[in-house]
């Protein structure tokens, strides 16, 4: 995982759980080969990132692609509803684009209960079909920070 | 002058009765190398991903605790990887060992040099990483020793092992691997899990 406010509480859960392993990534692109080489190894996992670290992995998920491995990425979306930074706007408006340009499924919730169940039927898919799915947590979802607000 | 080591002998050397050994090979001149000391099913030879080999070295020895796992990896690709070393270097799993061969140079574009003939130490950066068993191998003794630790089990080992080999920068034939990534996925799964699991 590469860590986003709006993961906290899952980062937490999972550091909690002793039957999972989680790695902390200095960059996006690490997980994807982190998690190919641990399918490799007849290992499962998830990687977790926000949108704005979607462009690091471009190249990297070549490998997902061309060696048809499983792949389930959970996105939580700067530059989406209510933004309130410029530079997150560019990335994150790219980001399903991107995605798909690569040949990762793309499924998105805007909701609490639509989460659940795109993440549910993604983790399904990806293992059973043998490819990449990202997940979008839109910003609707996380809400938007602003930083005018946190410094009072 | 002393006789610089020659790529396809180091890989040779390390890779001579191999054990149960998995072994990740960076892309270009590595994964010839590997393939040039002969083809196997726990090898996982890449054509791109460029800078992740070190990565899939992670991810298979935590998924593999009980075997121990070898990159072979060239200059160009681990620098553009190094963050991987910090990650790494964070968990330093035992059974891991990272081997860069390097030519100071980028072989399959055009002999282009990288930064590491300008001065760039790997080894210290790997040990500034928290890998403490970080050599420089320049000769024949140095590969020696690099290969008994790379072949030492379990407890016997101290963390990750890190090897950056000075090798020279002669074009070599090339030895290409099977270039099907769906191929070299499932045989080495097979091969490691057994028909069954891999593909459940």
């Amino acid at each position: 995982m590469v860590p986003d406010a709006g993961h906290a509480n899952l980062i937490r859960l999972c550091e909690a759980d002793k039957k999972m392993k989680v790695v902390r990534l200095t960059s996006e692109e690490q997980g994807v080969s982190l998690l190919g080489g641990a399918w490799l190894g007849g290992e499962k996992g998830i990687l977790l990132m926000q949108s704005s670290g979607v462009g690091n992995c471009i190249n990297m998920l070549s490998l997902s692609t061309s060696c048809q491995m499983p792949l389930v990425i959970l996105i939580t979306m700067r530059g989406d509803h209510g933004e309130f930074n410029p530079s997150q706007v560019p990335m994150g408006n790219a980001t399903e684009t991107v995605l798909s340009a690569m040949g990762v499924l793309v499924r998105r919730g805007d909701t609490h209960e639509a989460v659940v169940e795109e993440v549910a039927g993604a983790l399904h898919m990806a293992f059973n079909t043998s490819r990449p799915i990202a997940v979008l947590i839109g910003q609707k979802v996380t809400g938007a920070k602003d930083f005018r607000k946190l410094t009072h | 002058m002393k006789k610089i080591l020659q790529r396809r002998e180091v890989v040779n050397f390390l890779l001579h009765e191999r054990d149960d050994l998995l072994v990740v090979a960076g892309l270009g001149a590595p994964a010839w190398d590997i393939t040039a000391a002969g083809d196997h099913p726990l090898s996982f030879p890449l054509w791109g991903a460029m800078g992740g080999a070190a990565m899939i070295g992670l991810g298979l020895a935590m998924a593999q605790p009980k075997r121990n796992v070898l990159v072979v990896t060239g200059d160009g690709e681990m620098l553009m990887g190094l963050g991987s070393l910090a990650v790494i270097g964070a968990h330093k799993p035992a059974n891991l060992s990272i081997v860069v061969l390097d030519n100071e140079h980028y072989g399959e574009t055009g002999m282009q040099k990288t930064v590491t003939g300008l001065g760039v130490d790997l080894v210290g950066m790997a040990k500034s990483a928290g890998l403490a068993q970080s050599m420089l191998v320049a000769n024949k003794s140095d590969l020696e020793n690099l290969r008994n630790e790379i072949y030492k089990k379990g407890k016997a080992r101290s963390g990750t092992l890190f090897g950056q080999v000075k090798v020279g920068s002669d074009k070599l034939p090339l030895v290409l691997p099977p270039r099907d990534g769906v191929y070299l996925k499932n045989r080495f799964r097979i091969a490691l899990l057994g028909t069954e699991k891999a593909l459940a």
